[in-house]
């Protein structure tokens, strides 16, 4: 997956767990916590979605890592690489 | 146990707290059994067929009420991590309720407003100090208490000096939800503070059970099984590891992880006589439960002249919260008016419910007839006072009316003497002496629907989620 496509990863897992929140305009370098709601338990749906979806494994320790858009995509291009992107929000 | 766990998780009850832990860990895709007892779901808040109509066995009010669209409160977390819509539930707000003392009343409703000017109002001298407590209980986060043994009594008193008010915020707090005899945990108090009196109360559209069945639908769709009539009777272990289950009909089931709601001391006694014997201290059994009664009449309360939806009232000179000497305490309790809520679906017929404090052992000593009787003359003790509070008699108008008692509950859910709120000391991390053995619900302390509900998506992802990502 390039960045982009990861970036669209994140944003259709939001949609699913957090539907009433508004993505478009998201600034990509910005925390996502500071631009919509987003607690805990949401970080642990999108890492819960992330395997589900991807197979992908996010130890606790690294969910900082996905605090903005630009750090998931850094983040996860090497355990993203060479999936297909899967959209449930389409 | 010889076979290898057939199940990630396996849960102990089809209450709410059992439902939503069971959608949560099926929505990623574990393989996750409910085994519930009873031949129907939804616990202490399920539902009852009498006489043609349905009944809620609990619903009163749906706590934790907010608009649609705020974010980051208990109702709206928890709608997000089940997945389900605010307009899935079908809302209806409240009229007002009220609280009631010899001689002063407060009404609330799910505007907060209206309880700043009735303190105003009633309590003068004494809006400082509830502006005060207002600001610490905002500013405290009571999901993750640092202290979880301060008394709310004693910490309502230190912003507010009259000893009646105090008593008047504190009655809809323990009838909703304590535990405790006289006073309730501070955390717990400023959790149902926040649900009760600054956000509020709603009935969804129909009672519970058009809830209940989204909430099995959902688990069932997301390929959760559900097994009715299919009580645990021991719960396995071996060197402090809990294995699964064995069940009435002597299966035995192997689950990686297991959660009860079934209660602390109850899961303690599932789990063997010598566990229940060096755990369960016996302070620690819950001593509260209730006598409810439903009224149907034969036309709506508010055209009888009572407007409100809840009615917390006390009578007595001192308020009591406590298991009373007789059968009930007819001195203070609870009227609650379905008919009063906003509702796209309005109620057939009219409905009143009382609750009172009850006295479980008074209760268990009577056999046969001697329980129909005292039925009988419990509800009309209750009736005559609630008549002074309603402004008209139930019974001269009522087409239908039933009462349950706590034996009932105790018959129903299992539950030690039939303690609606559980244990007065509660586990909110949810452990037990046994690995692989969690609560949730009622013992782990958030109760009601909402706050029920909260504990099973908390304890499932805190110990079946959260883990399975190493
Ligand atoms: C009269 C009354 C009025 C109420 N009114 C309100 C209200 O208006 N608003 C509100 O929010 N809350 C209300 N409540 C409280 C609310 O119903 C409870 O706090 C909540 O439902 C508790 O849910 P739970 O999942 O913790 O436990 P429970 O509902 O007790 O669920 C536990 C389940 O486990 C099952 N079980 C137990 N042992 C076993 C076993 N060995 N094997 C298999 N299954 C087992 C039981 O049958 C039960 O179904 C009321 C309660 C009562 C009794």
């Amino acid at each position: 997956m390039t960045s982009e496509e990861i970036i669209t990863a994140i944003k259709d897992i939001i949609a699913t767990i957090a539907p009433d929140e508004e993505l478009v305009g998201l600034d990509t370098a910005v925390p996502l916590r500071d631009q919509i709601e987003l607690d805990s338990m949401d970080f642990l749906d999108i890492v819960m979605e992330l395997r589900k979806r991807y197979g992908v494994q996010v130890p606790e320790a690294e969910y900082g890592e996905l605090n903005t858009l630009d750090g998931c995509a850094r983040y996860l291009a090497p355990k993203l690489e060479g999936k297909e992107l899967k959209l449930v929000n389409a | 146990m010889s076979s290898p766990p057939t199940f990630d998780t396996i849960i102990i009850g089809a209450g709410m707290s059992g439902l939503a832990a069971g959608i949560r860990l099926a929505q990623f895709d574990q393989r996750v059994l409910i085994l519930e007892k009873h031949y129907l779901w939804g616990g202490l808040n399920s539902f009852f067929k009498r006489a043609g109509r349905r009944f809620d066995v609990g619903l009163h009010a749906l706590t934790n009420w907010v608009p649609k669209g705020t974010r980051g409160t208990p109702l709206s977390k928890l709608l997000r991590q089940l997945r389900l819509g605010y307009d899935d539930l079908k809302l209806g707000q409240q009229s007002f309720s009220e609280v009631r003392f010899p001689g002063v009343k407060l009404a609330f409703s799910n505007d907060f407003e209206l309880l700043r000017s009735e303190i105003a109002r009633a309590f003068p001298d004494q809006v400082e100090g509830f502006e005060s407590l207002v600001r610490r209980i905002d500013a405290y986060d009571a999901f993750r208490p640092s202290d979880t043994s301060l008394s709310a009594r004693s910490q309502l008193s230190q912003s507010i000096s009259d000893p009646q008010l105090v008593d008047m915020l504190l009655c809809p707090l323990l009838f909703y939800g304590s535990a405790r005899e006289d006073d309730v945990d501070w955390y717990q108090g400023v959790i149902l503070f926040k649900s009760i009196l600054q956000e509020g109360f709603a009935r969804p559209a129909g009672g519970i059970k058009p809830l209940l069945d989204l909430l099995v639908a959902r688990y069932r769709d997301l390929g959760g099984e559900l097994r009715m009539r299919s009580g645990v009777k021991e719960i396995v272990h071996e060197d402090g590891r809990c294995l699964g289950v064995r069940l009435e009909d002597g299966q035995e089931l192997a689950a990686q992880k297991v959660l009860s709601s079934a209660g602390w001391a109850e899961s303690m006694r599932l789990a063997g006589d010598d566990m229940y014997a060096r755990h369960v201290r016996p302070e620690e059994l819950g001593t509260l439960s209730f006598v409810e009664s439903i009224h149907v009449l034969d036309r709506e309360p508010a055209d009888l002249g009572f407007g409100a939806t809840i009615q917390f009232f006390n009578d007595a000179p001192e308020f009591r919260y406590r298991r009373p000497a007789g059968l009930v305490d007819t001195q203070s309790g609870v009227l609650c008016c379905p008919n009063n809520y906003a509702s796209e679906e309005p109620l057939r017929e009219g409905i009143i419910r009382t609750t009172s404090l009850a006295n479980p052992v008074a209760w268990r000593e009577l056999v046969g007839d001697a329980y129909e009787a005292a039925k009988e003359e419990v509800q009309t003790s209750i009736l005559a006072r609630a008549q002074e509070h309603l402004g008209f008699h139930p019974r001269d108008y009522s087409v239908f009316s039933d009462c349950f008692t706590p034996r009932t509950v105790e018959r129903f859910t299992g539950r030690i003497d039939g303690a609606v709120y559980g244990a007065s000391t509660k586990r909110f991390d949810g452990k037990t002496p046994l690995q692989n053995l969690h609560l949730i619900g009622t013992d782990q302390g958030l109760l009601g629907v909402t706050g029920a509900m909260l504990s099973g998506v908390s304890m499932a992802n805190r110990y079946c989620l959260k883990p399975s990502l190493r």
